[in-house]
């Protein structure tokens, strides 16, 4: 039987709720909240700082570093013990990969920037989650970028092209595959694609072009992430700048017989209307 | 990290600190959020001004120690993540971890907070035991006071797991409206020594300029569970005397907000 109504009812090309916060961790340098449905993910980067040891040290460009985890009580069943595990080391790789193409840091040689991300809860979808969490932070750090990253996992669920497969559609019984996929916003490219389980040509197509449409859509929680941390507060009214006017209103009137004042009152004046 | 020592202490003398505040006086906002983790059996978010600690429980089956085979058990991980702080370095839990976590337990094992044996199934065979991990967010200083709120919320917020009939494990996806068997409440209020004056709730860099501190915990009927000195210098007992008296007050605040925190849960 074909894979019609989803688990939870999305609609196919429909992602779970998503919500996105930067500058959540004010020790770091940028940071950020991405929860996509139950997965929830801290990004936090410190740098540009100097590398150490010093000669892991690159000379012609800064170098991103990237570190995956998923807390003790993060995962759906028993507890995961904490340490550095295979496929946290791999994540943190692929992690990596996807965010250095953006990233650039020919302006701070011999420096490293680190990214740590980690998850309070999970429920599939991690390291797509940990792209979109490290690439709002990464913007909210000030670190010069090319492009955004968004990133949403993608695949095929008993013939059924979906996207962001959730941990039941992952264990659906059936033929499943799990595509993550990475893109930047702009030039469209493919940082991330990762696959497991089985689908065809034509499916992987369809997939790659709906995750397309959805990294859209998740760049825009991104983007808002962003604008809102600095969001001036409602009622906000700025203070006008102190011009020379009022001053040099004065000075007229003592020395009016100076042209340059004149003109310089004219032109603080003029300054004033354009803002 | 540079540390203004000198201007602290000297600021302390005249009752002062570097953000304004009493010397007896905890940053604001003081929050408690749980459940923020459907994965754990019970979550608790804490915030102490810009300090935020998370704390998770989970459950699991074991074999009872064999010196109490009618007692379920308690475990409390701490792990500084380089996420919460630029001091901070991945790797196993170092001694400033370690201590944490110790600390945490003993307020909560040796205050009997949890009635053990009601978390025994199967005398000598099966019993719950309870594994807290505790992680800062950001560590800006008294982690001590906020992981032991954070443990305690998340202590009363979880709820055990099924146990699957047929195979005699954990259902990790099923829910029961059990909660834990708590006895007590119990809560840790660290007190530092600046020069000659004490000081609650320190931030990193009023943290590195004690020259002694004592962790207290407590539990509502001001019975003491637990107590940790750190520092290299040393105390007297009239000192002992005057924390102990901060920390039974300042854990009445503490314990203040934790009930209006479960109140409005209600």
């Amino acid at each position: 039987m074909a894979y019609e109504k989803r688990l939870d009812g999305r609609k196919i090309n429909e992602t779970r709720p998503m919500e996105a916060k930067a500058g959540v961790i004010p020790n770091a340098d940028g940071s950020a909240f991405f929860k996509i449905g139950a997965t929830a993910a801290y990004a936090a980067v410190y740098g540009p700082k100097e590398m150490v040891p010093r000669f892991l040290q690159d000379p012609k460009e800064g170098q991103i570093r990237c570190h995956y985890n998923m807390l003790p009580f993060s995962g759906s069943g028993e507890r995961i013990r904490p340490g550095n595990k295979r496929r946290s080391q791999e994540i943190s790789m692929v992690l990596k990969a996807a965010l250095k193409p953006v990233v650039d840091l020919t302006d701070f040689p011999n420096s490293v920037v680190d990214i740590h991300v980690e998850f309070p809860q999970t429920d599939a979808g991690s390291r797509c989650a940990a792209v979109c969490a490290a690439s709002i932070a990464l913007a909210d750090a000030g670190i010069p970028m090319k492009d955004m990253i968004s990133s949403i996992a993608v695949g095929q669920v008993d013939g059924t092209v979906v996207a962001d497969l959730n941990y039941n559609e992952e264990a659906y019984d059936a033929i499943v595959s799990d595509i993550p996929v990475a893109m930047t916003n702009n030039s469209k490219q493919i940082t991330l694609l990762q696959m497991d389980g089985e689908i065809s040509k034509e499916d992987l197509m369809t997939s790659l072009e709906m995750a397309k449409e959805v990294c859209e859509e998740i760049y825009i929680v991104q983007k808002n992430a962003l604008k809102d941390k600095y969001k001036l507060p409602e009622g906000f009214v700025a203070k006008k700048p102190k011009t020379n006017v009022e001053k040099s209103n004065d000075k007229v009137t003592e020395e009016k017989s100076k042209p340059e004042t004149e003109s310089s009152n004219e032109k603080s004046k003029e300054d004033k209307e354009k803002q | 990290m540079i540390n203004n020592t000198k201007t602290i202490i000297q600021l302390a003398s005249e009752g002062k600190r570097l953000d304004n505040r009493g010397l007896l006086d905890y940053r604001q906002p003081i929050k408690i959020e749980t459940s923020i983790s459907k994965s754990a059996e019970g979550s608790a978010k804490v915030t102490i001004g810009d300090t935020v600690v998370l704390a998770g429980v989970k459950m699991s089956l074991e074999k009872p120690y064999s010196d109490s085979p009618n007692e379920g058990g308690i475990m409390v991980n701490a792990e500084l993540i380089p996420l919460s702080s630029s001091e901070y370095e991945p790797g196993p839990p170092g001694i400033k971890a370690v201590e944490l976590a110790r600390v945490t337990d003993r307020g909560i094992r040796e205050s009997h907070a949890i009635d053990f044996k009601k978390l025994c199934i199967e005398k000598g065979e099966k019993a719950w035991f309870v594994i807290i991990d505790i992680v800062p967010l950001n560590d800006a200083g008294n982690l001590f006071d906020a992981a032991g709120l954070a443990a305690l919320a998340a202590l009363k917020e979880t709820r055990l797991r099924p146990i699957d009939e047929k195979t005699g494990a954990v259902d990790y996806k099923g829910t029961t409206d059990t909660p834990l068997p708590l006895l007590k409440e119990t809560l840790s209020v660290t007190v530092g020594k600046v020069g000659n004056h004490l000081m609650v709730d320190p931030t990193v860099e009023e943290e590195s300029s004690f020259s002694a501190r004592l962790t207290v915990a407590t539990d509502k009927t001001g019975t003491i569970s637990a107590l940790q000195k750190g520092g290299d210098e040393p105390m007297t007992i009239e000192e002992v005397g005057q924390i102990v008296d901060i920390a039974l007050d300042k854990a009445k605040f503490l314990r203040s907000i934790m009930d209006e925190c479960f109140k409005n849960k209600k």
